[in-house]
């Protein structure tokens, strides 16, 4: 009788601390990611090795890396329609600028981060000044990119020079071959996840996604972060459409058509709150990591394609759920 | 009698003749002000009595058509409530201007970070986390406001305790005033007796503060003067001693009438 009553409490706080350690955004996602791969590898063997592992990361990093730009702005309880055609206007604005236009290639390259980070210039201050919503504004700054690729190219441009190819370069590395641009995606989240963490810029950043009226009376300025936020996203887009030309070989202006929403769903995946202020950035890289390991193990284990969107469908529903969930929970 | 006795002291914050116009509605029509240090003093006022455009003056909020004002006997203008600030002059708003999912360190020092010594904090912009949370217990301590841990999410405490960080937040960073606009607005009775014994914790600190408040009791409670507005004009300053909470209403509201200031 005695050990019943004084074990009850132990067990429902040790059920509740599992609870909470589940709710934490950033360990679900890390949870389904070693999930997805203990099932796709029970189905196929292959799954597991390290070349496989390798060409997952390939097929992520591009997407991974647009997902930083998408999560500083959903951090600011923004969105970002435009990230992908943003970044294919970029990519051909690149490739072309070298090889039909003759340019140096790093002017090329410096040529096709600009019209990204313009691009976040427009859509930040448009948010801004305009005081129009994230959505609208990138809607339309998606049609009008759309536009203005097709008007730079049609097909894709091929014979690049091999600076602008150098995130596709090979590196062995624990007994298979990375490429420098799969490697360079840590790099840069790991750079992202310290400088939100420990910056007063990166805090501002939560802070306005928390209560932007609050930051403004704490005197943040906070037009000025969101506009700094979209051209950032803008970099971050150009240095994912340099990765992408790297590893297609070729500037490709039907590139990254659904990259917008492939970013938001590996931000949304990783746990990253959409009304903004709540997020880790390496929830990011994990969601964006779920979303290869779907599309590949569905691949390697011969299911329809179909079945890919599908799941990716239901994995972003399931991860706002869980989110809002955990924070009833919390209450 | 009072005023004798207060006019010894220079005021902290003094306002003379201030004026705003709205278009045709005047909100201020030559309105004077005068905190003076160590007080809490209380504004009342019925709604359109020019009560918050008063405040929103001298928080630099807003900038008056005319008139003056003085901080610590030196004329003064403020260009915005960043303005204010800088001159030592912090708020706190009925809205709980606080962060939710941010911690309560982070909160206190929103806007004004501290950066780690050395090249760590001048060229990569480092926080200096340590010293900021350091400093936040000190500074909830010296309030006598307890709070187990700094690095809780705000969004785990009441609304009074979060209330409560803006105001020990107000305080640590206030020079000269601690403007205090609504601050128990949004809360339950409890919750508004903890928040008002903080501001008498700050105002027995040294820090003069000015209190807006629609509830009575509370400022009867917690003043040490009352500035009553009526039709865009001090009507009158009482003592909360020296008249009922019901005489100050009837001022408030044009049915008594004391001896022009």
């Amino acid at each position: 009788m005695a050990s019943t009553t004084s074990r009850r409490p132990t067990l429902t706080l040790f059920y509740r601390r599992i609870l909470r350690i589940l709710a934490s955004p950033s360990i679900g996602p890390l949870i389904a990611l070693v999930l997805a791969g203990l099932f796709f590898y029970s189905q196929n063997d292959r799954f597991l090795q390290p070349i496989n592992l390798s060409l997952i990361l390939q097929q992520t990093s591009w997407i991974a890396v647009m997902a930083i730009g998408q999560t500083l702005i959903i951090l600011t309880g923004g969105i970002d329609l435009s990230s992908g055609l943003v970044m294919a206007f970029g990519t051909v604005i690149m490739t072309k600028f070298a090889v039909v236009y003759g340019f140096d290639p790093i002017i090329s390259i410096a040529a096709g981060f600009a019209v990204t980070m313009l691009f976040g210039l427009v859509n930040g201050l448009l948010i801004t000044q305009l005081r129009l919503p994230p959505f609208i504004v990138t809607l339309g700054t998606l049609n009008i990119a759309f536009a203005l690729t097709r008007l730079v190219a049609t097909t894709t441009i091929s014979g690049l020079p091999p600076a602008q190819l150098i995130f596709g370069e090979r590196l062995d590395l624990l007994g298979t071959t990375f490429t420098l641009g799969s490697l360079f995606v840590f790099v840069l989240y790991l750079f992202m996840w310290f400088f939100l963490r420990e910056t007063a810029f990166g805090r501002h950043i939560y802070a306005i996604g928390g209560d932007s009226e609050a930051a403004r009376l704490m005197g943040i300025p906070v037009n000025r972060v969101l506009i700094l936020v979209y051209v950032t996203a803008g970099f971050f887009y150009g240095v994912a459409g340099w990765i992408l030309v790297g590893r297609i070989g070729s500037g490709d202006p039907n590139a990254g058509q659904t990259a917008n929403l492939d970013s938001i769903t590996a931000v949304v995946i990783g746990g990253t709150s959409l009304f903004g202020g709540r997020g880790n950035i390496l929830g990011t890289l994990v969601g964006a990591i779920i979303v290869g390991v779907f599309i590949n193990g569905l691949q390697i284990t011969g299911v329809d394609p179909l079945f890919q969107r599908l799941i990716t469908g239901v994995l972003v529903i399931l991860a706002v759920a869980l989110d809002q969930l955990s924070q009833r929970f919390r209450k | 009698m009072t005023e004798n006795l207060s006019q010894k002291q220079q005021p902290v914050l003094e306002a003379r003749g201030l004026v705003k116009h709205y278009g045709q509605v005047i909100a201020l029509d030559g309105t004077d002000f005068e905190l003076y240090p160590g007080e809490i003093l209380a504004v009342i006022g019925d709604n359109g009595a020019g009560k918050s455009t008063l405040i929103k003056i001298l928080s630099g909020a807003i900038q008056p058509d005319s008139g003056e004002i003085f901080l610590n006997g030196s004329h003064i203008r403020f260009s915005g409530t960043r303005d204010a600030r800088h001159h030592g002059i912090e708020t706190v708003y009925q809205t709980l201007a606080v962060i939710p999912y941010m911690n309560i360190y982070e909160n206190f020092f929103l806007g004004r970070e501290l950066r780690l010594p050395g090249i760590l904090g001048s060229v990569f912009r480092l926080l200096d986390k340590k010293t900021m949370e350091a400093e936040a217990r000190t500074h909830m301590q010296e309030l006598k406001f307890h709070i187990q841990s700094m690095s809780q999410a705000v969004n785990t405490l009441s609304g009074g305790q979060r209330q409560g960080v803006a105001v020990a937040r107000s305080a640590a960073f206030a020079l000269n005033v601690a403007i205090m606009d609504e601050p128990t607005a949004a809360l339950g009775v409890k919750e508004s007796g903890m928040v008002l014994d903080l501001i008498r914790n700050v105002r027995d600190r040294g820090l003069p503060v000015i209190l807006i408040s629609h509830n009575m009791p509370h400022v009867w409670e917690l003043a040490d003067r009352i500035h009553i507005q009526r039709l865009g004009r001090r009507v009158a300053v009482i003592k909360p001693g020296e008249y009922s909470m019901s005489d100050g209403v009837a001022i408030m509201t044009g049915a008594k009438k004391l001896e022009p200031l």
